[in-house]
């Protein structure tokens, strides 16, 4: 018994990475993008299979780079949906070609996959109600702080709290939705989340008003597009495709219509300019690790 | 595969570095001692909502079978609302809305509201197992008790009760071990255990794999149990000849 659940378990991971991406695009003329039911506007849906998002657009003009560079006279593209918890396995089985969705580059991923190079930096900032006169981490103390159960933002907060000697109540919600219900309905002071989270959260609010991001940012995370390991070719192409629009000031445009501009379904502006961790990474391309903002 | 990697448990939770004790010393934790943690988390809410449902769940399904009117129709309203909501969304009302509606209810931490909310939900699939294992047995046990002049409480003490809790064992194992598994749901309120342990620790690490292979077993292991308790406890009250019995 034990065996044969060995086994299974054994089967479900050994089927074929293949490490020649462009070989397989190729040969079948289609690639499979991952992409996020509501990463905000870096990746959303709007329903009836139908995917957008910065960084879905950003894919979607690396693939056609792509193929301009096979040659090929078409290309399908299928939109694969995944989440926090399947998009890695996802990557490494082969299933998924290219993951545009909202994945944090960090050394640990980066023994399972690889990353192309950064093209948003994440930072992650404190959200709370406009009256309640909290302006920093040092003011939580003794407060009840929520966030997102399966986020990073949870590690932040516990290793800001280590740090600072500050002590919190953490309430977690099952999603962003939950956590920032928490926020407005009093269960809690404060919500901690990547900026563009809360922005888009605040942003959806009843009342934007009555909510601000507040404080120094918590940590920085490098935002990047994902792809199998050790498949140097795709990794160029990819790569080369984003620098071009990085250097073109392309990129900006993109940015500028996700985040600034009235986007679907609502219509309505999500409201953040690129910070300037962001900006940096756009001058100067690179696919360093979270750690390496860290160490900073 | 040279895919596994069983040593993420040994990680301390902070700086990630594996702890060659895989448990943390002086105030450091490592993944190992925070599963522990909500394991004991997990058992704690489903032993403590297990007691709740017990009890109101006998109480409403004895209820449903007396024969003043009123009663029955309290036993059987309360099984009919906590039976047809679900149970992420009764979570939800206990913990946002009645509080928004009652506000002293706020102080409440949601470790009572999920274990009662967790609590009423079984109490309803309880009360009617045990309704159907009080109406299974022949009517005349009812009457025969009554006539010999006990009151309808020593009837049902003396009389239904004994053979009808003997019934419903079988059904009342699958409750307790559901009710381990439904604790599951008590993530969503903030509460730290095993599946939002899963949940986040697969973040932090990158090792679903290994994480929840790990939360699996460890719910295997505490439903199994309680199904062997029941077991036991099916075997140590069987009386030869009578439902159930040898």
């Amino acid at each position: 018994m034990k065996h044969t659940l060995l086994t299974l378990a054994l089967a479900g991971l050994a089927f074929g990475a293949q490490a020649d991406t462009l070989k397989k695009i190729k040969d079948s003329g289609s690639v499979t993008m991952g992409v996020r039911e509501s990463s905000g506007a870096l990746s959303y849906t709007l329903g009836d299979g139908k995917f957008v998002g910065y960084h879905v657009e950003l894919c979607e003009r690396v693939l056609k780079d792509v193929q301009k560079q096979l040659g090929l006279g078409a290309l399908t593209t299928k939109y694969q949906p995944v989440t926090s918890q399947n998009r890695i396995p996802l990557v490494q089985n082969g299933t998924v070609d290219i993951e545009c969705g909202s994945t944090t580059n960090n050394a640990t991923r980066q023994k399972d996959v690889s990353f192309a190079v950064t093209t948003f930096v994440e930072e992650v900032r404190i959200a709370v109600k406009s009256n309640s006169g909290i302006t920093g981490i040092g003011q939580l103390n003794g407060k009840k702080v929520a966030t997102t159960t399966g986020t990073t933002s949870v590690q932040t907060l516990r290793k800001n709290e280590r740090a600072t000697g500050v002590n919190f109540e953490e309430v977690y919600g099952k999603d962003h939705a939950d956590s920032f219900l928490l926020l407005e309905s009093g269960r809690a002071d404060a919500f901690v989340m990547d900026g563009a989270i809360l922005a888009g959260n605040i942003a959806k609010a009843k009342n934007p008003a009555d909510f601000k991001i507040v404080g120094e940012v918590l940590s920085v995370e490098p935002i990047a597009i994902m792809m199998r390991k050790d498949d140097p070719a795709f990794k160029k192409a990819v790569d080369d495709s984003l620098m071009a629009m990085m250097k073109s000031g392309e990129i900006a445009k993109i940015w500028d219509k996700w985040f600034l501009q009235p986007i679907p379904p609502a219509n309505t502006k999500v409201g953040m300019p690129a910070n300037d961790n962001t900006k940096a990474a756009w001058a100067a391309p690179n696919d360093k690790p979270m750690e390496a903002y860290a160490a900073k | 595969m040279g895919n596994w990697d069983w040593q993420v448990f040994c990680k301390d939770t902070i700086d990630g570095e594996v702890r060659p004790s895989c448990f943390g010393e002086g105030g450091d934790i490592t993944y190992l001692d925070w599963m522990l943690s909500a394991w004991g988390w997990t058992l704690s809410v489903a032993l403590l909502a297990l007691v709740v449902a017990l009890a109101v769940g006998s109480l409403m399904g004895i209820l449903r079978t007396v024969p003043d009117k009123r009663l029955a129709f309290l036993g059987n309203a309360w099984t009919e609302l906590f039976r047809n909501i679900p149970l992420l969304v009764q979570i939800f009302l206990w913990y946002h809305v009645i509080p928004g509606l009652i506000p002293p209810l706020k102080q409440v931490p949601s470790f009572a509201l999920v274990v009662l909310g967790l609590g009423f939900f079984t109490s309803a699939r309880i009360a009617e197992q045990v309704k159907a294992g009080i109406q299974a047995l022949p009517k005349g046990q009812r009457y025969a008790g009554l006539a010999v002049g006990l009151t309808l409480p020593q009837t049902y003490r003396y009389v239904l009760l004994p053979m009808a809790f003997r019934i419903v064992i079988p059904p009342l194992t699958s409750e307790s071990m559901n009710i381990i598994k439904n604790s599951s749901v008590a993530f969503a309120v903030s509460i730290a255990e095993l599946t939002m342990f899963a949940m986040q620790a697969q973040e932090e690490t990158s090792r679903g794999i290994e994480v929840y292979l790990a939360v699996s077993a460890l719910y295997f292991v505490s439903a199994f149990t309680i199904n062997r308790i029941m077991l036991v406890v099916e075997d140590r009250v069987r009386v030869p000849g009578m439902v159930g019995g040898k």
